[in-house]
């Protein structure tokens, strides 16, 4: 389990210190600082091992959350917690920063004797913590209400607070995807997926129970058994195999085996239904197509071209276009005939941007990019071509296909609730080589 | 130097730094770094020519750039063109940039050569200077071969400028510690030395330095400048502190100057011209006289310069080792140092005082000493300091006083620092048995160590406090009444559990008469500590349990009891439970007179060197208190109180390598004796651990055998493997690191083929190297090994015959009589044998002889000769070119100890060499 937890700041100065169990001595604060964040050579595993003791670490901005633990724990539970804590305070005090952590330190504190008892993990569902952890202080409670956190804290429904009313009940679901690849210069798929999550706001009174269905294959599979084989056939091309999924807690695992229906009782407000990943038939908004020549020891040509590769009526956004230099650079010239491109020195890169593009457009870019002759004889590695877009539909192919909401108490049906779905595909590490 | 003038700062690089210290982060920091560069390049692209001054703000850049830790790849040619400006600035900061960024890029190099040879042929002395600082500062191979030969004509030069021969002298010492082969002073030599004699005294100080360098690798060329030395120190010493000028460091006259020349002084023997000597012992008097004096000024600068110059002085006197009265009063000085209030000077004056201990002059001043030093012991704060005077003790210590600083140490280890406790506790062992006059007081003290210090006791103390006592009947009974009184302390140490079990084992009978130490009551006693000890200690005890039955027959019905019980029997130790099973049946099948020869008490051990020596040596390592002295001293007291009465035993000392059952009870002996009668009687203590000759010997010992130990001193051990098949070898270098530090740039240099070893040796650690050897054509000389590496600061250097002989190559031939005579016949041509009588080294053992000649290659033939006490041998030398047959004969006559060996061969040069390797081996 969790032996202790450390936040620093950029410079490797403790913010935050909690330790949970007497296996991690003060000593543990500063092997971190000293093997990972002062290290010669950047770490880049965010698991490390020194003196039997091991740090599990995720950095947001300039702050780092180091997990310390000497006992052989599951990593994944570690990071999963780590990113959850991150969540729980980005809704506390939105971004964070030094400062924030800083002028919140008293409620970190608190917030992580309640997310962890002894390296345990607890309740660290955001809503459920903001009505017992406060920012004002705490309102003096009545009897029932006092009553009610104890039951909440300790029964079925932890997430969930009784007696909500809302006037308007309102239910807003994303689908946010982000699509990585690595393709090959001659245009092969090396590698591609899409990790997805299903992000819900509910405003809803009572105790709704929800039903939420979506075009996975097995799922349509198993409808399309009663009807003919080429109904099954037909609904199979717009169905998605999902690789794998997590759900949000609320969700009863038990029905999704048995009947890989996904039915819940939501939190009130923000969270994340689930997450999933998909391999096969993906979308590939843009195609990169690059054209790198060597003109001498002085010279480097580049050309690229980018095609976007969905329907002319959407519109893809913020698209970013990284072409990296080599080391010995002396002077860049670029001419492109859509957007804006830029010599970064300091990042050794082209950087060409395009605000938007519509599906089935085409565009290039070329450089002329002069070489300093230099003693190394080492050849330039070449590193890909990396993309960042936005477009408004899901890379996996991935549509909600019905949301349901059932609450027998209160006397209001699903056709009263006001329902707004968002698809919104991102690029992760969408890569070309050149 | 010109002052860099204002106009010359570089603004563009202060912008450049402080950007950088105000990044937040390490990306931030990269990425102000990558803009930069870019920019240097688009500079440098080369279209348009750049000035100098911007030149040498760009290479700054990079030069800063690399120094945060970032690579650089360009810029080195406009660093070689700031060389060749005429501004000092620019050419400083291209000198810089080479200095640090240097590669052996073959073209630059030379251009990087062609700047510096103009720059020292120029007349100008700061460019000569910035010249000579470079090659110091890069000090490479390639840079020496360019400029060994220029820099010497520089420094002797008439019209040289004084500062420019500082750099020089400077610059070619530097040179001459990476490459001293090719630094040859040999013309020069003469001039240098003369150096002394400079009006300038920065001249002198930096020449000094070279020279004594110099001197320690030849000293009989540079013989000529402790005369000088001699005279330029005597004017130093003498002169008033304002004589000086720049020079006078807070009034002391030139003290590195002074520290310097002593230290020079110290490579030589004294000097032996009278008026040479008497001046300088007046210099070294007055230095004494000058430590009196009140200082001049309280400042701890004065006193640092002054201190560091009678130190040095000291060490000096130290080391001629002659003048009786200088020794005396050294002694004296640092007599009133040990109570000064600076530790440091403590410490020193602890450490001198040591080396002053061992001089047979000082040896009685020291002594005086003696209450303040263990004053010291008792109450100094500082660790270091305690150890010194932990040292001092050891040396000082003599048959007077041996018994009060035994006293001293012991009852100081109950308080003493973890660090330095196990090395106390050796010392307090060596010296208790060095000066024992009397063994009753010898036992007490050692088991009293046992009681304060058990965990410090390393096997070899205890190893010797029994193999003393069961070398003199005197103390047996002594020792048995004291460890069985030791052992009623409710709890003691398992050293002491050893200790207690082998004695009463042994000699328990010789107290049983008293009730109170009945038979049953000691062995009640030992068994009651039996579940507390660790296996080998429980080994130990069944050992003794079963001399028990020997020693007390009545004992028997209960021992057996012990050893048939099951957490014996059966115990899951294999050895445990072995020595149970055997020790049991041994004492229920076996009758009395057999039980009482098989478990005879235990003859005395062989004399040999006291293994808690080689301990202690093994623990200083190198630099520390030389060893050898106390080594010296250590036979001398062994002599004293050991040698008359011993003598008679010598003759039992073979008795001790026959084994007996219990004998290797301790893993006392150290294999089999290679050299049976080497520890010859008398002494005590026999030193085997001389290293003079250690290399050739190692080289002998492989005639007849091809694995084992080359070379061992206290840093290094090499071991051989090897395997050969007819012309051709394989042999594996075993380079073990004895000590705990690395060694650095290990190479090793054959004139066979081999492959590189690795460049360094962590502590501790061993490394392999395989060397493929083929045999040509007949040799007599074996290739020679170089050995070179840095352990520490100091370069060591090992040069070692590598064990290759010619019977390497040999194939053993059998034959049968009438054909080996046949071919002896042959083979009759004079210059065909090689004949040798000579006498015997070692024992005339028949079976070590065969084995030896076994070991050679050649093939033993039985029943050829009609002597049965003579051996012959015939074999085939394979080479490349050639076979060469040989045959041997060897006579031993053991009436006279002597040998005759016979060798003939079809070549002349095999036979000879043949003889010449075998007449070492018997």
């Amino acid at each position: 389990m969790i032996g202790g937890l450390f936040i620093y700041n950029h410079k490797g100065e403790v913010l935050i210190s909690r330790v949970y169990r007497d296996d991690i001595g003060r000593n543990a604060v500063d092997a971190f600082r000293v093997n990972v964040i002062h290290a010669r050579q950047q770490v880049r595993s965010p698991v490390t091992n020194f003196a039997r003791t091991s740090f599990f670490h995720v950095k947001r901005s300039n702050i780092w959350l180091a997990a310390v633990t000497k006992q052989n724990v599951n990593a994944a539970m570690v990071f999963e917690f780590l990113y959850k804590m991150c969540d729980v305070m980005t809704a506390y005090f939105s971004k964070i920063s030094e400062e924030n952590i800083k002028n919140n330190f008293v409620l970190i504190y608190e917030l992580l004797d309640e997310i962890l008892d002894f390296g345990y993990p607890q309740n660290s569902e955001t809503g459920a913590l903001k009505t017992f952890i406060t920012q004002q202080g705490i309102k003096s409670q009545t009897k029932e209400e006092q009553s009610q956190i104890t039951s909440q804290v300790t029964g079925q429904i932890g997430w969930r607070r009784e007696g909500i009313k809302y006037r308007r009940n309102e239910l807003f679901l994303d689908v946010l995807e982000s699509v990585n690849l690595l393709m090959s210069p001659q245009g092969q798929v090396l590698s591609a997926h899409v990790s997805g999550r299903v992000v819900m706001k509910s405003y809803l009174s009572g105790m709704p129970e929800c039903k939420f269905g979506m075009n996975d294959k097995i799922v349509i599979d198993k409808q399309g058994k009663g009807g003919t084989t080429d109904d099954s056939g037909k609904s199979g091309k717009q169905s998605i195999a999902i690789d794998d999924c997590t759900f949000h807690q609320c969700v009863r695992l038990s029905k999704f085996d048995s009947e890989r229906s996904i039915s819940f009782i939501p939190p009130d407000g923000e969270y994340e239904l689930m997450r999933y990943r998909t391999t096969k038939d993906i979308i590939l908004p843009f195609r990169v197509i690059p054209l790198v020549r060597e003109v001498g020891r002085t010279k480097l040509e580049v050309k690229v071209v980018i095609k976007s590769n969905f329907k002319p009526s959407l519109l893809a956004q913020k698209i970013e276009v990284r072409i990296p230099t080599p080391l010995n650079t002396s002077g860049v010239q670029v001419i492109c005939m859509k957007g804006k491109a830029k010599y970064k020195a300091s990042e050794n890169a082209i950087v060409w941007k395009i605000k938007r593009m519509a599906g089935m457009k085409e565009s290039q870019i070329s450089a002329e990019i002069e070489l300093l002759p230099t003693n190394d004889k080492k050849k330039w590695a070449r590193p890909p071509i990396s993309m960042n877009f936005e477009v408004p539909f899901a890379p996996s192919g991935l549509k909600v296909r019905y949301l349901k909401v059932f609450e027998p108490k209160l006397n209001y049906s699903d056709h009263d609730v006001i329902k707004w779905v968002r698809y919104i595909g991102r690029s992760g590490i969408y890569e070309t080589r050149c | 130097m010109p002052a860099v003038s204002k106009g010359d700062g570089m603004r563009g690089l202060a912008v450049f730094i402080s950007d950088i210290r105000n990044c937040k982060s390490k990306e931030a920091e990269i990425k102000r770094i990558n803009k930069e560069l870019a920019n240097i390049r688009s500079k440098f692209k080369g279209d348009k020519a750049l000035d100098g001054y911007s030149k040498k703000k760009y290479v700054c850049k990079l030069l800063f750039i690399f120094l945060l830790g970032h690579d650089i790849d360009f810029g080195h040619m406009e660093a070689v063109n700031l060389l060749s400006s005429n501004k000092y600035t620019e050419k400083q900061i291209g000198y810089l940039f080479i200095s640090v960024l240097v590669n052996s890029n073959s073209e630059l190099i030379r251009l990087i050569n062609n700047a510096i040879k103009n720059d020292l042929s120029s007349r100008n002395p700061t460019f000569m200077c910035l010249a000579l600082h470079c090659i110091a500062n890069v000090g490479s191979r390639e840079m020496a071969e360019a400029f060994a030969g220029e820099i010497p004509r520089i420094l002797v030069a008439g019209d040289t400028m004084d500062s420019v021969k500082q750099s020089a002298a400077l610059c070619l010492l530097r040179l001459y510690k990476t490459s001293p082969d090719l630094v040859l002073m040999g013309e020069w030599t003469s001039r240098v030395v003369h150096l002394l004699n400079d009006q300038h005294m920065g001249v002198v100080t930096a020449a000094i330095s070279l020279i004594t360098c110099l001197s320690q690798k030849n000293p009989d060329e540079f013989k000529t400048c402790v005369s000088l030395a001699v005279s330029r120190l005597s004017r130093i010493v003498s002169s008033a502190s304002t004589d000086l000028q720049d020079y006078t460091y807070y009034f002391v006259p030139a003290p590195w100057l002074s520290c310097k020349l002593l230290r020079l002084l110290q490579c030589y023997p004294p000097p032996e011209d009278g008026a040479v000597k008497g001046r300088l012992v007046e210099c070294l008097e007055t230095i004494l006289n000058k430590a009196q004096e009140p200082p001049k000024s309280k400042k701890v600068q004065h006193s640092n310069a002054k201190n560091a110059i009678l130190f040095e002085a000291i060490s000096l006197i130290i080391h001629y080792d002659s003048e009786p009265n200088l020794l005396v009063r050294a002694c004296n000085q640092l007599g009133q140092f040990l109570q000064h209030r600076e530790t440091n000077l403590r410490y020193l004056a602890l450490e001198s005082m040591c080396t002053l201990a061992s001089s047979e002059f000082s040896h009685e001043a020291v002594k005086t000493h003696i209450e303040t030093v263990i004053n010291a012991l008792k109450t100094e704060r500082d660790v270091s300091v305690r150890q010194r005077a932990a040292d001092l003790l050891y040396a000082m210590c003599d048959r007077s006083n041996a018994k009060q600083i035994v006293a001293e140490m012991l009852s100081y280890l109950e308080t003493a620092d973890y660090s330095i406790r196990e090395e106390m506790v050796l010392k307090v062992a060596i010296l208790a048995e060095k000066y024992a006059v009397d063994y009753s007081w010898y036992v007490d003290t050692i088991l009293n160590l046992i009681r304060i210090a058990g965990d410090y006791v390393s096997e070899e103390v205890w190893y010797r406090v029994i193999q003393i006592v069961i070398n003199r009947d005197d103390v047996q009974g002594y020792a048995a009444k004291t460890v069985f009184e030791a052992l009623q302390a409710p709890a003691c140490h398992e050293n002491m559990v050893k200790v207690g079990g082998y004695i009463l084992g042994e000699f328990g009978n010789l107290i049983a008469g008293d009730p109170r130490s009945s038979p049953l009551v000691q062995f009640n006693l030992l068994h009651s500590k039996f579940h507390l000890c660790s296996v080998p200690t429980r080994a130990l005890l069944l050992s003794a349990y079963i001399k028990f039955i020997n020693l007390f027959p009545e004992t028997k019905s209960t021992i057996q009891e012990v050893l048939r019980s099951d957490s014996q029997i059966r115990n899951s130790d294999v050895e445990l439970q072995q020595r149970a099973v055997e020790y049991l049946k041994l004492s229920s099948i076996a009758s009395t007179d057999v039980l009482a020869t098989v478990l005879e008490e235990m003859p005395p051990f062989p004399e040999r060197e006291s293994s808690i020596l080689a301990k202690l040596k093994k623990k200083k390592g190198p630099g520390a208190v030389s060893v050898n002295e106390l080594e010296e001293g250590k036979r001398e007291g062994g002599e004293l109180n050991g040698g008359g009465e011993r003598g008679g035993d010598s003759s039992t000392s073979a008795v001790g390598s026959t084994p007996s059952p219990s004998a290797d009870l301790l893993g006392l002996r150290a294999g089999p004796p290679v050299t049976a009668a080497a520890p010859s009687a008398g002494s005590l203590l026999v030193d085997v651990f001389s290293e003079a000759g250690v290399n050739d010997d190692g080289f002998l010992r492989f005639v007849c055998k091809n694995n084992g130990v080359l070379f061992e001193n206290q840093l290094l051990q090499i071991g051989i493997k090897s395997e050969y098949r007819q012309n051709l070898g394989r042999m594996y270098l075993f380079y073990g690191n004895k000590t705990s530090v690395q060694f650095v740039t290990f190479t090793t240099t054959l004139n066979v083929q081999a492959k590189p070893v690795e460049p360094l040796i962590e502590g501790g650690a061993q490394v392999q190297q395989v060397i493929n050897i083929e045999c040509l054509t007949d040799f007599s000389d074996a290739p020679l090994l170089n050995i070179k590496f840095r352990y520490g600061g100091a370069l060591q250097n090992l040069t070692l015959k590598l064990p290759v002989t010619i019977n390497k190559f040999f194939q053993p031939t059998e034959m049968a009589s009438h054909d080996f005579f046949q071919r002896w016949k042959q083979l009759s041509l004079p210059q065909q044998e090689a004949q040798k009588i000579f006498k015997a080294n070692h024992a005339m053992d028949t079976e070590v002889l065969k084995a030896k000649l076994l070991g050679l290659g050649m093939a033993l033939l039985e029943n050829v000769d009609p002597n049965p006490e003579n051996f012959v041998c015939a074999g085939v030398i394979q080479t490349k070119a050639q076979q060469v047959g040989s045959l041997l004969r060897l006579e031993p006559n053991a009436q006279a100890q002597m040998y005759r060996l016979t060798v003939r061969s079809s070549k002349d040069t095999v036979s000879k060499r043949l003889c010449e390797l075998l007449a070492e081996q018997f």
